[in-house]
């Protein structure tokens, strides 16, 4: 396993824990603690302190009727799940193949050779797999939120470092970044964001809306 | 917990019906619900952890912080039409024996931190409340718990370090 170098920021950790966080940043989470024993671990830490809560909560007594029917429930076989689980596949973490439903990404060319295949996008943001050429950048851009980019594959680099497999950018709107993939393999990346991207070159601002970034 | 998993045995899930229900049910009555959604809550959370029992590893959590991540999940389960995207499992190759050794240390990290979450003043710990119990979102975690959840943090370190031990003997 290569050495991960930017992890989860703690409250996004916290609320995944919580169960409170978007669902596109939810699924780079989960993706990002498939890969990294440190945040597993503290993900499971996270979720000690949620146990402890538990415990220290004021207790609302409940009805013995309401016991006696769940006891007469036990014995009910329960319901398969009707979801089919789809495991890891080359680079894609068990997460991202569930969100692919166990397909291959299906690229769509986002122009200067950039493509992505769109996971997921909603109220609360979208989720996308990236593909950079090596040597290429994505459009400069900045963010009316906060964006998170995960590495499946290769490495790039931005005005704040370099990132490989594993490495997970925070980028809020403060940041006006042009990620570039290294050379050598293409870079694959997870990236999601609550709110649109905002492209500083007028054609990428007007695909905007068809590309739905 | 482990008789449930092991043996099936019901005198012993009963014995954690009484300590969770009624704390479910009050974790559910602080989102807003009623009494009786609150019970309709606790009641599907436990018919969960009766099925899932076999799922239940003492070396990873403590019964309450697996119980928690229940109630968590049937709580996202409830109010999303996407899959919840979980982590990949890690595989364990076979089964190993329970360690007497590695379950009596995780008890005592939770006593530390049971000892840190009594150190917060009442601010500080209804904010940490709300930020586990799912009452806040990310960016109010970071702009409000930030000296809270570095008490807490502290104390939790230790645990970390051996949680991530273990995780890399598993690979």
């Amino acid at each position: 396993m290569t050495q991960i170098k930017h992890h989860i920021p703690e409250p996004l950790l916290v609320a995944y824990a919580a169960g409170s966080l978007e669902q596109p940043f939810a699924l780079v989470v989960a993706a990002h603690v498939s890969l990294c024993d440190e945040c597993r671990a503290g993900l499971g830490a996270h979720e000690a302190v949620g146990g402890a809560l538990l415990d220290d909560q004021i207790a609302d007594g409940v009805s013995t009727s309401m016991k006696d029917a769940l006891f007469a429930m036990l014995d009910e076989p329960a319901e398969a799940d009707s979801e089919p689980t789809f495991d890891r596949s080359g680079v894609f973490p068990g997460p991202v193949m569930q969100a692919l439903k166990g397909q291959p990404p299906r690229w769509k060319s986002v122009g200067g050779g950039v493509r992505q295949t769109l996971l997921h996008a909603g109220d609360e943001g979208s989720v996308r797999l990236l593909y950079i050429p090596p040597g290429k950048a994505v459009p400069d851009h900045g963010h009316n939120g906060i964006e998170l980019t995960l590495v499946l594959q290769g490495a790039f680099r931005d005005e704040t470092g370099r990132f490989g497999v594993g490495d997970l950018e925070v980028a809020d709107d403060t940041l006006e970044h042009t990620p570039i993939a290294e050379l050598g393999a293409p870079c694959i990346c997870l990236a999601a964001t609550d709110a649109p991207l905002r492209f500083n070159s007028l054609i990428p601002r007007l695909l905007q809306p068809l590309l739905r970034i | 917990m482990l008789a449930v998993r092991d043996r099936r045995d019901r005198a012993a899930f009963g014995r954690l019906f009484d300590y969770f229900a009624p704390r479910l049910k009050g974790v559910a009555m602080r989102s807003g619900l009623g009494s009786g959604a609150a019970e309709d809550v606790a009641q599907e959370v436990m018919l969960t952890v009766w099925r899932k029992a076999d799922k239940y590893d003492p070396h990873r959590a403590q019964v309450s912080a697996w119980v928690f991540q229940i109630a968590r999940n049937r709580r996202i389960d409830l109010v999303r039409k996407e899959n919840r995207p979980v982590p990949e499992e890690i595989k364990v190759a076979d089964y190993v024996e329970d360690d007497a050794g590695q379950i009596l240390a995780m008890e005592q990290e939770a006593g530390q931190l049971k000892a840190a979450l009594g150190q917060l003043t009442p601010d500080q710990r209804d904010m940490i409340e709300k930020a586990y119990l799912g009452e806040l979102t990310h960016k109010e975690i970071s702009d409000r718990t930030g000296l809270a959840l570095g008490t807490v943090k502290s104390r939790i370190r230790l645990g970390l370090e051996r949680l991530r031990h273990e995780l890399t003997g598993m690979r």
